[in-house]
């Protein structure tokens, strides 16, 4: 038994799902007889971390903060091994335009995209070059914010005419967004966990939204409103190649313990596209690891027993 | 390790959701929740100014008062006070209601006329649950009470809502609307309105339309659910009568509440309504909760022996006016000229509308940055608009934090509208558009049609698409 602090809530805009992800692990903490302090973490953060000296510090947090590398960094600083991705690789997987230019220079098929910071709009007069964008990408293009774990700000726009107001939103969130080529097809998420062979991709989970035409935050999170269905229905060689590229995606980026490749399999050409990996992906009810890993015979308990064994490795192995 | 299912879970916990989801009620799928309530979650941090709650101001009740009436009801009721009550409530708190209907104008209302509720929120369920099958017609106002909403749809109610202006919900538009619906073979169980300073749109129904709306409703023997927990924090302007003493209470279900004149905490509500709907709404309420609080009921019958609920009010009413008016100046100061808002004269909420390129549950989270919080306006539609528009709160925090938090609001919305500009090459560079403008005139309220969103929408429909989800 060990005592494990587990990280949850914060400030991010995932504070929610975050919250329901960090309840989920301490249940299954509790079951495996672990001596479980929850931390909401908030200001006090450092001050808790010392006074509870944890021997490992489960990270479930989503989005600012905790998905990019800061908490990683401060609990590196405290000496605290800690769970899934050390802070380099939670810095590339939550910058999209990072681990775009990342997957690009390595031959990871990625959607074509172009990338600017708000400056570029405000001081360099980049929305004179708009239109070649338009017309490189082609509608409809996808904007979304560089750095929104979740699909909050994630934009479409069909026309030229929407451009500017999707770009608007899409600021909201952060100074740095994407236009990004849309793939229609079929949305697939490639879980990635470290198992006792290294790293291993789990049955592929395909998202079927049931109402609206995107897969967004709120069907991403509340029951009934996606359909899941895992393992995928797909041609072997697709599925190969779709747990391929997940698995180069995870050591391109450099992950650990555990990670969530997202994918689109394009209708028209059935070729894969890696939109983005994601370092410390949902644990709640609706979320598709947990799910993934239980059609691949780990069950909840088993898989964040193993997600804690491995913090304690990883330190070690990066000390 | 190896793949296997390690140890079993020894006890289901409620966290465990996704056990229990094959049992839930076809209606729960239908429940309202979404991105919004995530977002809405971090504005009740203690570093956001929150001018997105509907609370009133409670520090404003003196301590003293709580305590001696607490002890007044231990003295006098204390074994009354801890037990059950009758499910349509005590009498001493009826003739309490009696009492602030007669000040909202309402007179000759006899106490057996009165079901005392858990809140006026009750009150909404308990008329759904009396009234609406699945798939039944509710006309509600565009926007509406955003908290209306989760009961409606638990009810699978289909809503229906009507334009507003600054007069109110355009009666107009609501007869062609029940005159499409009856064309359709569905006739509408009943209206839902807030006619004094509507939640959340701060707009007021004139008394032509007042008389319209009760006309239409015995003409066509529809029900009008009137929620009035305003209408005594008046500020400025002349009180209107409501719409239950214009109809004498044939087809009007009042709903009134003690949330906003005296305490939110003591839960307590009341629906006066025709007796057969009371009688079924009574027995709704005994499956709910049997009877609403004893113990607030004396605290409340206690509080008006004492005789001095009207100086509160007025108390009340002046800390609201002023704060209002801080607002409105602050808006005035800070807002571009490109937004337009409301200005009520009375209740807790102002609307304001931005420029249609602006999403406000997108803007939310900029404000969050900057530490400040309203209530998107989708928050108040069932059907996706109000994109652009949000709700603002002026009594539930005080002149420097309502200052400061429209200061903040006014800089992300300078921002956002700078960028579009930027984007669009239609607006003032950025850099400019950042140094705060003199202050623009006040909106001219005769210009300001600040609510026809159904129009504004059209036009964004027509010209572009959707830009993706909320």
């Amino acid at each position: 038994m060990s005592r494990v602090a587990v990280l949850k809530g914060g400030r991010s805009l995932e504070r929610q799902v975050s919250l329901r992800s960090g309840a989920r692990v301490e249940d299954a903490l509790e079951r495996l007889g672990h001596d479980v302090v929850p931390i909401d973490v908030g200001g006090d953060l450092v001050a808790r971390l010392r006074e509870t000296a944890p021997d490992v510090a489960f990270v479930a947090l989503h989005g600012r903060d905790g998905e990019d590398g800061t908490v990683q960094e401060l609990l590196e600083l405290l000496d605290i091994p800690y769970t899934a991705s050390g802070v380099s690789a939670c810095i590339r997987c939550m910058d999209k335009v990072l681990a775009k230019h990342a997957m690009q220079d390595a031959g990871i098929p990625t959607p074509a995209f172009h990338a600017f910071n708000e400056t570029a709009f405000k001081e360099l007069g980049a929305a004179g070059a708009l239109p070649e964008i338009e017309a490189r990408l082609e509608f409809p293009i996808v904007v979304k914010p560089a750095g929104q774990g979740s699909a909050l700000g994630i934009k479409f726009a069909r026309t030229a005419a929407d451009v500017p107001t999707a770009l608007v939103a899409a600021f909201s969130y952060d100074r740095k967004v994407l236009l990004e080529r849309h793939v229609h097809g079929r949305d697939l998420a490639v879980s990635v966990v470290d198992l006792e062979d290294g790293p291993s991709a789990l049955p592929i989970v395909e998202a079927v939204p049931r109402e609206e035409d995107f897969y967004d935050f709120e069907s991403r999170y509340e029951i009934g409103r996606s359909e899941f269905v895992c393992p995928a229905d797909l041609d072997d060689a697709v599925a190969a190649r779709a747990a391929e590229l997940a698995l180069s995606v995870y050591r391109l980026l450099g992950c650990a313990g555990f990670a969530r490749v997202d994918l689109m399999l394009e209708a028209a050409t059935g070729e894969l596209f890696v939109l983005e990996a994601n370092a410390i992906p949902g644990l709640t009810e609706t979320s598709l690891l947990p799910q993934a890993a239980d059609a691949a015979g780990i069950g909840f308990d088993a898989l964040i027993a193993r997600i804690v064994e491995l913090a304690g490795t990883r330190a070690t192995a990066g000390a | 390790m190896t793949i296997d299912d390690g140890p079993r879970a020894q006890r289901s916990t409620s966290r465990d959701l996704e056990r229990y989801a094959a049992l839930f009620a076809q209606r729960t799928k239908v429940m309202k929740s979404s991105a919004m309530r995530d977002l809405m979650a971090i504005t009740e941090r203690d570093d956001v100014i929150s001018l997105a709650g509907g609370l009133p101001d409670t520090s404003t009740f003196p301590p003293e008062s709580y305590a001696s009436l607490m002890q007044r009801v231990a003295a006098d009721s204390c074994a009354r006070a801890l037990q059950y009550g009758p499910t349509e409530g005590l009498e001493i708190v009826k003739r309490c209601i009696v009492e602030v209907m007669a000040e909202e104008g309402i007179g000759g209302i006899a106490t057996d006329e009165i079901l005392v509720t858990t809140g006026g929120q009750q009150v909404i369920d308990l008329v759904c649950k009396t009234l609406i099958d699945p798939g039944d017609v509710i006309v509600a106002e565009a926007p509406t009470y955003p908290g209306a909403v989760p009961a409606f749809c638990a009810y699978e109610a289909d809503v229906v809502q009507i334009g507003m202006d600054r007069d109110g919900m355009r009666v107009d538009e609501l007869e062609e609307t029940l005159d499409r619906l009856e064309a359709e073979g569905r006739r509408p169980k009943f209206i839902y309105t807030i006619p004094n300073f509507q939640n959340p749109a701060g707009v007021t129904l004139s008394l032509p339309r007042r008389e319209r709306l009760v006309q239409i409703a015995n003409e066509r023997e529809l029900l009008v659910l009137e929620d009035n927990p305003y209408g005594l924090l008046r500020y400025s302007g002349e009180p209107v009568p409501t719409l239950r003493s214009l109809d004498g209470g044939e087809f009007v279900i009042y709903l009134g509440t003690f949330s906003k004149i005296l305490s939110p905490g003591i839960r307590l509500g009341w629906a006066v309504a025709p007796r057969p709907v009371l009688a079924k709404m009574n027995i709704g309420k005994q499956a709910a909760d049997l009877c609403s609080s004893s113990m607030t009921q004396h605290f409340v019958a206690a509080y008006f022996e004492a005789g001095r609920w009207q100086d509160y009010l007025r108390s009340l009413a002046e800390i609201y006016r002023r704060r209002r008016d801080v607002m409105l100046d602050a808006l005035a100061e800070h807002l571009p000229r490109e937004a337009e808002w409301t200005r009520p004269e009375g209740g807790l909420f102002v609307w304001a509308t931005l420029p249609d390129y602006i999403d406000t549950t997108d803007l939310l989270a900029r404000a969050l940055d900057e530490h400040v919080a309203f209530v998107p306006g989708r928050a108040a539609f069932l059907d996706g608009r109000g994109g652009s528009s949000l709700r603002l709160n002026f009594s539930g925090v005080g002149e420097d934090d309502i200052r400061e938090g429209v200061r903040r609001i006014g800089k992300v919305v300078r921002e956002q509208v700078g960028l579009y500009g930027t984007l669009t090459g239609s607006g003032p560079p950025a850099a400019a558009a950042a140094t705060p403008e003199p202050a623009p005139a006040p909106p001219d309220p005769e210009l300001a049609e600040v609510l026809e969103l159904p129009d504004r929408e059209q036009r964004r429909r027509g010209s572009a698409g959707e830009a993706g989800p909320a």
